[in-house]
């Protein structure tokens, strides 16, 4: 039952094979006993979550059902929940219990989702590992010596172990992508826009997103039903109409133009990860759909331009962060600049602390110029380079990752190495685009994903052609022994 | 030596709105501390500015009372500096492109003719809270009822050439805005702040001297001492061969004298770039004509309509 998706846990549900209070306690249970291996969960919230889906049970039985009513939930721990704590990965938030909901997590509780508790992350958002994470890394379920990819990492092993139905992430350079591929699920990465950043504790601001980690495209357009659209609290949110991004769930593939760009496909890609990708290729070809090479020119800009724009922002984010108001303070302060000083040494990460320096550095007097500017100029560039590539084609397919999953403490000594991580999500966030990592192939017992990036708001295609694909393979619905 | 004086003035306007330039809490004065203080002005984690559309209809009304252009596309930027009252560690202000752009004041000077005083822009910025120094046993409270309530920085030209044509200025300013009614002008309260930036040169020299910026001074008729005093200190200063330093001062009433506030530091950084979290506001002229028809008769017009109207002089 609980390796079920959130579309048949609504069958489920509405046949009443099963109660929301009955999976919920289930749900409840395996987490008890998985979670002190894999860490994926910083905070439970048993109480809640068994208050909610008698509620939920209450709705069902009163005929106000929707298709998330009484689905256990888990929320990365990034997203503001009122009443219980909001620590964002940091021991400087370790304390904080935020007054208010954020709009993702108002949407689905009004929706009727229960929700199971908070999960672990990268701390801020920063990283691709999950191993910046005050609250200790998260164990991949595939292999528990390995990273689930971060930053959403508690997120996707918690999908991915069947410690919840569905999850929320967030996604700034592939936060929701990666840790999809390692994972063996299906993860998206909304437009720049679709869903309201209010409440979503800010890491580079022109380039979060919220997103669904889930079991499936289908639940992933289950879940966008709920949290995408417009949102006054939120100036850079979309004004633009509900969609049902469930409808176009059953298209064929027949005349899709599917382009592989060049620069994906050369070096630094393993042949192994190759042939996995050629053979998704070969499926979707046998469901209608022709490739062509694209062209991404400026796409080895990306990582460097976005290691300035995402600091820059993140290094002004987190001013707020000083000890006055919430959040951590250190021990008697002898004066501001004493408590500025050590609240912050003290309550932030080593990572948090390098890239508030960069970003910091990027847009002092004399540097502006030459770093921040210049990388907003690249990022145009990656625009255009998009823009010229969706004249062709109607969706971009490559890789999410270079490779699989690896070992914990393998890549964390060098900043770099852990950055080259993202070389093929990164574009996608500073072009506002939208991308959907789902699960491609197996490798070495290791799950490993392919994205798929659409035209701005094109979620909808991007949902159906990875639907289409789980409809003809079986990659997705493959689960790890923990 | 005959020693030309040569004055700018930044003044502060709070405006006056319902509601903060980001978020709905009241902007009253005088309520108890950190009761009109939002999750967003507290600066709370995930927290978001939507910009009150009123206060760029207050900014655009200043921009068409002094002739100035308003920027068809303005984008906020955010000031960056560590303060408690400040509780975001930035401010949202306009750097490049302010909403209103280069304009003009009359003033008419005390032989009676008149002068055209050049305003080189305004831009909307938020205000920050205060530091409450008495009251906590060697602490500081903080009050956060201000924090983000709307400011427009009018920026002169360094057009004025003494104490009096600054005074004539600021009172010229202050009427407009009463008559526009985008703000109570309260000096004393704080609704109008003035920050001088004061210089000095030989008579003829077309170089400026080095400027200082006196901070903050809270009535017309300390502004005019504040001036005097400045221009006297740097006069006393250049003629027995010393150089003035550039640097912020604070004008100290109950002394009559100004007092280097922070001489040590260093030039801040403040590391302007674009706010993230806010589109840029677009200006059409559909909106710009519709402030125009709400305006008030001006105070130069009206009093050139009684000249021409009524005969009187």
């Amino acid at each position: 039952m609980l390796s079920k998706t959130v579309a048949e846990l609504a069958t489920a549900l509405a046949k009443k094979e099963v109660s929301s209070v009955e999976l919920t306690q289930a749900y409840l249970d395996r987490i008890a006993q998985l979670n002190p291996a894999l860490n994926a969960y910083v905070t439970t919230t048993p109480e809640l979550a068994l208050s909610q889906a008698a509620a939920a049970d209450a709705q069902r039985a009163a005929g106000n059902a929707t298709p998330f009513t009484g689905i256990p939930v888990a929320h990365k721990d990034i997203f503001c929940t009122r009443d219980v704590l909001t620590a964002c990965g940091s021991r400087m938030l370790a304390n904080f219990t935020s007054p208010y909901d954020a709009c993702v997590v108002e949407r689905l509780q009004s929706a009727g989702a229960v929700m199971l508790g908070k999960t672990n992350m990268d701390e801020f958002a920063m990283g691709s590992s999950n191993e910046s994470s005050y609250f200790g890394a998260v164990h991949n379920p595939w292999d528990q010596d390995r990273v689930p990819g971060g930053s959403s990492g508690g997120s996707a092993a918690a999908v991915a172990a069947d410690l919840c139905a569905i999850a929320t992430g967030t996604d700034t350079g592939g936060s929701i992508r990666q840790p999809a591929s390692f994972c063996g699920i299906t993860g998206l990465k909304p437009t720049y826009g679709r869903v309201s950043r209010w409440g979503m504790i800010a890491f580079a601001s022109s380039l979060d997103q919220a997103g669904p980690l889930s079991k499936s495209a289908e639940d992933a357009a289950l879940m966008m039903n709920v949290i995408a659209g417009a949102d006054a609290r939120d100036s850079t949110c979309l004004d633009i109409p509900a969609e049902d991004f469930s409808a176009q769930l059953n298209q064929p593939l027949t005349g899709l133009r599917i382009g592989l760009p060049r620069e994906h496909f050369s070096d630094g890609l393993s042949s192994q990860v190759q042939e996995i990708l050629q053979l998704a290729i070969k499926t979707l070809e046998s469901l209608g759909a022709t490739v062509k090479t694209v062209e991404l020119p400026n796409n080895h800009l990306s990582v460097p331009a976005y290691y300035v724009i995402a600091p820059a922002e993140a290094s002004a984010n987190l001013s707020r962060f000083d000890g006055a108001r919430f959040g951590y303070r250190c021990e008697n302060p002898v004066n501001l600049e004493d408590m500025y000083k050590r609240s912050r040494g003290e309550g932030f990460g080593d990572e948090v602390k390098r890239r508030i320096m960069v970003g910091t550095y990027a847009l002092s007097a004399g540097y502006y110029d030459a770093y921040y500017k210049q990388a907003q100029k690249i990022r145009r560039l990656i625009k255009q380079d998009f823009d010229t590539a969706f004249k062709d084609v109607d969706l971009i397919l490559g890789p999410t990752s270079p490779h699989t999953a690896f070992k914990l403490g393998e890549k964390n000594s060098d900043p770099v190495t852990m950055y080259l991580e993202d070389i093929y999500t990164i574009a996608v966030n500073l072009a506002g685009l939208p991308g959907i990592s789902l699960p491609a192939g197996m490798l070495g017992g290791l799950p490993i994903g392919m994205q798929l990036v659409g035209p701005a708001l094109s979620e909808s295609r991007l949902l159906n052609v990875a639907h289409q694909f789980q409809l003809n393979t079986d990659w997705h619905t493959q689960r790890p022994e923990v | 030596m005959t020693w030309e004086t040569v004055i700018g003035l930044e003044v502060h306007v709070q405006l006056a709105t319902q509601s903060k330039l980001f978020s709905g809490s009241s902007t009253r004065f005088g309520a108890a501390p950190n009761t009109q203080a939002s999750l967003y002005d507290l600066a709370m984690p995930g927290t978001l500015p939507v910009m009150n559309e009123e206060v760029l209809r207050m900014a655009v009304s200043f921009g068409l009372a002094v002739d100035a252009e308003i920027g068809q596309r303005s984008v906020f930027d955010r000031k960056n500096y560590f303060y408690p009252d400040l509780p975001k560690g930035y401010q949202i202000s306009q750097l490049d492109l302010p909403t209103v752009g280069r304009g003009t004041l009359k003033i008419q000077l005390e032989d009676g003719s008149e002068k055209i005083i050049a305003i080189t822009r305004a831009h909307i910025e938020e205000d920050a809270g205060k530091s409450l120094h008495e009251d906590f046993q060697g602490m500081s409270g903080i009050d956060l009822n201000r924090a983000g309530t709307p400011l427009l920085e009018i920026v002169s030209d360094p057009d004025l050439r003494n104490a009096k044509e600054a005074v004539a200025y600021l009172k010229k300013l202050h009427s407009i805005i009463l008559y526009l009614g985008i703000s109570d002008g309260n000096m004393a309260q704080g609704s109008m702040r003035c920050d001088a930036n004061v210089s000095i040169r030989k008579k003829g020299d077309t170089e400026f001297g080095t400027r200082t910026e006196i901070k903050n001074v809270n009535s017309f008729r300390f502004v005019e001492k504040a001036i005097n005093y400045e221009v006297q200190r740097q006069i006393e200063i250049l003629e027995d061969g010393g150089r003035i330093v550039q640097e912020t001062r604070l004008y100290d009433s109950d002394k009559d004298e100004t007092r280097s506030m922070r001489s040590k530091e260093v030039a801040n950084d403040y590391r302007y770039f674009p706010e993230p979290d806010l589109l840029p506001l677009v200006i059409d002229d559909a909106f710009i004509e519709a402030v125009r028809a709400t305006l008030p008769e001006l105070p130069g017009a009206r009093c050139q309509r009684f000249v021409s109207q009524y005969g009187l002089s």
